[in-house]
This record gives C-alpha cells, sequence and structure tokens, in this order.
C-alpha cells in the first residue's frame, strides 16, 4: 500500500500567543512539535505498512524548521518525508493549505490511501482532510477510530459519531481523518533516529509544484482573521426555593420568558 | 556541566529519556508494589532497539561502549532502577558471549538479545560464595559430548524470566579459582529449573530467583571460551558492565534530587515554599554537587573502558564505590526534605532510598571495591 500522511508542526503549548498586528501565531521562542492528532495519523500508516506492506510518505508544509518534524516521523519508522516551503506558502488558511497538498500529492503521483488527524492543535478546524479529498476527487472518511481490513480495493474502517460509531466502507484510494482512540503512538527507535538523522528530505517551493501562487499562502486564503480573543464568560446562576412543586413552576415560568419553552 | 557527549549519545539520552518520563514514571509505584516484572517496558526498550546498543553491528547492534550503556542506564534510573537492573542484567549475562563466545555462539545468541527478544541473566553467586566468589561449589563434569551441571546458584536478577544464562561452574574442583569455566545455559534445559522470587527491599520489580541445576546436561559447545578461565571471563565481564550500575546510582539520585527540587518548591511551612529556607538549600547544593561528582567520575571511567584501557578494574571499582555511595547519601537527604511525606509511600523518594542500598551491595560490595582500589593502588606504586 503507498500511504501518505499528512502533518504540521504546532507550538508545543497550549498557550498559543498571537501576534496583535497579523492575527497569526507567534511562534518564535516556542518548541514546536508535531501536532498531537498527527502522530495518531503516523502511527496509523505505519500499522498499516506493518500489515500490508509497502510504503509510506508523510507531507508537511511549513518554514525550513518544520524539517524537524519530518526527521521526528521518519524516526519512528516513516520512509520518506517531502515537506512544502515557500515564502508564497506562509499565512495560508485550510483552503490554501488543501491547494497546496493537493498539488504535492498529485506531484507524488500514485497513492492508495492518505491520512491525516482529525484537527490540528493550534487551528482546530478539522477542514483540510477534507478539503484535500474534494480537491483530489476521493471519497473520505472523517474520525476514523478504527481500520478493520484493506481488501479488493476497499478499506473498512469504524468512524466516531456521537453516541457509538458507524463501519463504513469505501473504495481506494481515498482519504481518512483519525481519532486519537485509533492508536497509541510508538516511541522513535535508535535505529530510526540514526536513520533520520541522515535522511534526505524532500523539499518542494511553489514553483516546484508548479503552483498559482494567488491560490497559495495569505493571497489565496479567503479567511481573514479579524481578531482573536477569548470569550468572555457570562454565566449567570440562580437557585430556586420552595418544595418541588413550586420550584417547577417557577423554573417554567423562566424558561416560558427565555422563550425557550 | 558539558560533557562535549557526540551527536548520537545526545540522541540515546534523548529518546531514553523519553521513555522514561513516559513509560517509567508513570508506573513505577505500581510495578515496586505490586513485585511485576516489567515486561511492557521492556518490550518498548526492545522496539526501541535498546538491546543492541553494546552488541556488534554484525550481529544486529550498534557496535557501541561503555559509556552509551551508561547513558542508557542513568536515564531509565531516573525512572526506576528496578527496570534498570534488568536491563542491566541482560548486558551482564551477554558480555561474556560477546567477550570470549565463539563465532558460532555469538550469531546463535546475540541477534535475538539484540533485537530484545531474549533477555539474559549472568549466574556466579551461591549461598556460600558472596564477595568470596572464588567459593563457589556448582559443578560441570564433562561426560562425552556434553558437561552435566549440579548445583544452585543464588539472588540471580532476571532468573525465570531471562531465555540465556551465563553460568560460571567449576570444571576442576583440584584447581580451585583457576578450576572455573564459564557456560551458556537455556532456559527449559532438562535439569535446569527455578527457585522460588526473592522478596526485596527495593528493585522489586525487578525478578531475582535461585537458579538450579540438576543433571542438567547442556552441549559442550555452550562452553565459553575454554575450562579454567571461567573467573577471568566473570572478572572482564564485571569490569566493563560495572559502570552502568554506577551509572544506576547516578540517575537514582538526580531522580531523586528532580523529585524534591519540585516538591520543595511548592511545600509552605511558617508560611514560605521550603526551598527558600536555607537549610534546605544547603542540602540541596551538597545533592547537586555530589551527584555532578559522581556523574563526572563515571563518564571518566567509562570513557577508560571504551578506550580500551587494560588496567580497568580500579576507575571501575571507583566509579561503582563512589557513585552507590553518593546515591544512599542523596536519596536519604531527599527523604528528610520531604519530611513525613517522604517516608510515605505516595511519594516516590522513600522507593529510591530502598533502591539506592543495593546498588552499595550487588556487582561487588563497597568493602570489596575498597579491596580492588587499593589492591592496584599498591601494585602501581611497586611498579614505579
Amino acid at each position: 500500500m503507498e500511504i501518505i500522511v499528512c502533518i504540521k508542526q504546532v507550538p508545543g503549548t497550549t498557550e498559543v500567543k498571537i501576534d496583535p498586528a497579523t492575527n497569526t501565531l507567534i511562534r518564535e521562542g516556542v518548541e514546536s512539535i508535531i501536532n498531537p492528532f498527527d502522530t495518531y495519523a503516523l502511527e496509523e500508516g505505519l500499522r498499516m505498512k506493518e500489515r500490508w506492506g509497502g510504503k509510506v510518505t508523510t507531507i508537511t508544509m511549513g518554514p525550513p524548521q518544520a524539517e524537524k518534524a519530518l526527521r521526528e516521523a521518519i524516526a519512528m519508522g516513516i520512509d520518506e518525508g517531502v515537506l512544502l516551503s515557500d515564502r508564497a506558502f506562509a499565512g495560508a488558511d485550510t483552503l490554501a493549505t488543501s491547494y497546496a497538498l493537493f498539488r504535492a500529492i498529485e506531484k507524488i503521483g500514485s497513492y492508495d490511501l492518505i491520512i491525516c488527524g482529525k484537527q490540528t492543535m493550534d487551528g482546530d478546524t478539522g477542514q483540510v482532510g477534507p478539503e484535500l479529498a474534494e480537491r483530489l476527487g476521493t471519497p473520505f472518511v472523517t474520525y476514523v477510530k478504527k481500520v478493520e481490513e484493506v481488501n479488493d480495493g476497499h478499506i473498512k474502517v469504524e468512524r466516531m459519531i456521537e453516541d457509538g460509531y458507524e463501519v463504513v466502507e469505501m473504495p481506494l484510494p481515498g482519504l481518512i481523518t483519525v481519532v486519537k482512540e485509533i492508536n497509541e503512538p510508538r516511541l522513535p527507535s535508535l535505529r530510526g533516529m540514526m536513520k533520520a538523522k541522515s535522511a534526505e528530505i524532500t523539499i518542494w517551493t511553489a514553483s516546484d509544484l508548479g503552483v498559482d501562487t494567488s491560490k497559495v499562502g495569505l493571497a489565496g486564503s479567503p479567511t481573514q482573521v479579524v481578531r482573536i480573543f477569548a470569550p468572555e464568560r457570562s454565566r449567570k446562576s440562580e437557585i430556586l426555593q420552595g418544595d418541588v412543586s413550586s420550584q417547577v413552576d417557577q423554573l417554567v415560568k423562566k424558561l416560558r420568558e427565555a422563550k425557550i419553552v | 556541566m558539558e560533557y562535549f557527549l557526540t551527536d548520537e549519545q545526545k540522541m540515546i539520552k534523548d529518546l531514553v529519556g523519553k521513555i522514561t518520563e513516559e513509560k517509567i514514571i508513570p508506573t513505577r509505584a505500581e510495578l515496586d508494589e505490586e513485585e511485576k516484572f516489567p515486561w511492557e517496558i521492556m518490550k518498548v526498550l526492545a522496539d526501541s532497539d535498546l538491546f543492541g546498543l553494546y552488541i556488534p553491528e554484525e550481529y544486529g547492534g550498534f557496535g557501541m561502549g561503555c559509556l552509551e550503556n551508561c547513558l542508557v542506564m542513568e536515564e531509565l534510573s531516573r525512572g526506576c532502577c528496578g527496570v534498570s537492573v534488568t536491563f542491566a542484567a541482560t548486558a551482564l549475562g551477554t558480555y561474556p558471549i560477546l567477550l570470549h563466545g565463539t563465532e558460532e555462539q555469538k550469531k546463535k545468541y546475540l541477534p535475538d538479545i539484540a533485537r530484545g527478544k531474549r533477555l539474559a541473566a549472568f549466574g556466579l553467586t551461591e549461598a556460600n560464595a558472596g564477595s568470596d566468589a572464588a567459593g563457589i561449589q556448582t559443578t560441570a563434569v564433562k561426560d562425552g559430548d556434553h558437561y552435566v551441571l549440579n548445583g544452585t546458584k543464588q539472588w540471580i536478577t532476571n532468573g525465570g524470566e531471562a531465555e540465556v544464562y551465563t553460568i560460571i561452574a567449576l570444571t576442576d574442583k583440584s584447581k580451585g579459582s583457576r578450576g572455573a569455566s564459564a557456560f551458556i545455559v537455556e532456559k527449559d534445559t532438562p535439569g535446569f529449573s527455578f527457585g522460588k522470587k526473592e522478596k526485596k527491599m527495593g528493585i522489586r520489580c525487578s525478578a531475582t530467583r535461585e537458579l538450579v541445576f540438576e543433571d542438567c546436561r547442556i552441549p559442550k559447545e555452550n562452553l565459553i571460551g575454554k575450562e579454567g578461565i571461567g573467573f577471568i571471563v566473570a572478572m572482564r565481564t564485571l569490569d566493563i558492565t560495572r559502570p552502568g550500575i554506577s551509572a544506576q546510582a547516578v540517575g537514582l539520585a538526580q531522580g531523586a534530587l528532580e523529585a524534591t527540587l519540585e516538591y520543595s518548591r511548592q511545600r509552605k511551612q511558617f508560611g514560605q515554599t521550603i526551598s527558600s529556607f536555607q537549610a534546605i538549600q544547603h542540602m540541596l547544593a551538597d545533592m547537586v554537587t555530589q551527584i555532578e561528582a559522581a556523574r563526572a567520575l563515571v563518564y571518566a571511567a567509562a570513557k577508560t573502558i571504551d578506550s580500551g584501557a587494560k588496567n580497568i578494574s580500579k576507575v571501575s571499582a571507583m566509579s561503582k564505590l563512589f557513585a552507590s555511595d553518593m546515591a544512599m547519601k542523596v536519596t536519604t537527604d531527599a527523604v528528610q526534605i520531604f519530611g513525613g511525606y517522604g517516608y510515605m509511600r505516595e511519594y516516590p523518594v522513600e522507593k529510591m532510598m530502598r533502591d539506592a542500598k543495593i546498588i552499595q551491595i550487588y556487582e561487588g560490595t563497597n568493602q570489596i571495591q575498597r579491596n580492588v582500589i587499593a589492591l592496584q593502588l599498591i601494585k602501581e606504586s611497586m611498579a614505579r
């Protein structure tokens, strides 16, 4: 199986600082890690390779230092890393990101399955996976918690839904996004780390991908972040007094006043 | 302090540090309480290729040396010495094959050990042969194409869990220590069984058992080296692996310091954190200084051994003597700083103090280490 795992390097903290001038993330001085949800995608790619053979390639888009994320993936056992890096890619929203990834995957050529984490820890949108599938014109299943089997050009997966899971069969090639319930990511191995140290990372720029620069980076991003703020929590509470039937009457009255019922 | 480690050495330290943080520290109290053998952690170490560290590349390892082994031992021991001694005992059982084994023996055993598929163990100690190792009574009598082993080994780390055992037994009783030989005995060989699992004060997740040999027949090809060099094999092995135990003491003390620092910066008495009291600060200062001194000595001993130096008994012994006495003191002080909480099993330092004691005892008691150091010191001065 030819598997492609898309990963993102994110700040290794939940207290992300925002640049007030550009409303983008401040990355300086924060240790970068592989987006935790993507580590499950990497692990699943490796497990599928161990079960059904083949090759796992991982792609990331980011500044030159995002190479570290690819080396970490190689230390886990991933075969090859591709870095999409160009000033033109900077400031991309999910639409521009999925476009760059789409062109990179087209350039790679063949694949059976693309695996993404369900969302990133910094952006939290969960859109890149589905957008990428849409651009590639392949089917996709989100929130996969188990890969049951692969045969005859189909994959059978369990997909998390609110009150349980559903079993979905999808023709390949296709794309899945995975949740943390799917596996426990492995630690790197010494052999993997040594391989990662000297591994050659393929770097593709905007011109390597032959992309229309108005479709990538900030220029290609219809999303404009006007302001980022934590909404104030305004929660009022009131304790109803009296016996049960009078409490019920008061509650119904209040719900009517609030036009909830 | 800067020890000028290579990129590879730093990588090893980082990798094992991660394993310790993620897999060992969260489970160590349970492993200790239940005296549960750390198979799951051994599997992680195997998957991370760490069992192959000191095994040559042609047998599936990395061909690294004593210093790298010390780095692994130090990081593992920061989490749990029961786990690290389990790792170390495999090295102890493997080095005799590495140092004196035939090509066939190496090909047969080393690749599986390197992959962590089989653990190893080393059997020297007996009920009446501890510090006086030459007092062993287990015998190996040649009978055609076989040797027949009889006797009982005591307190063998990884006993019952390991699959490959290096056993020191007498092939010629009349020659005393020159009549000893080293053998490889595989688990499940008829006539080879295990005694009860010992209940210990510390390193409680590690397995310590008797090895019982009753007319146990092993093929003559399992002799390591030749007859009569059993003690040379044992002593060379111990000299090389001992700094790993010294590093165990350094890591243990480091773990105790880290826990104590965190606690002393949170614990408030008299309206302030206890780390603001000079009495505590001076203890912390002594702890970190002693740890660093021991680390420097251990790394220097390991580098001396890796350089191929011939007389390594003294440096090897010095590192173990100093580091283990240091760990005993540091962990005792850690419990003192934690006060009543430190005496409770809810906090990690009482375990560390229990674990520290064994390091002053095993791999040669610290009294024997002093004998070794003094003997070589005097020899050196006579040679001048």
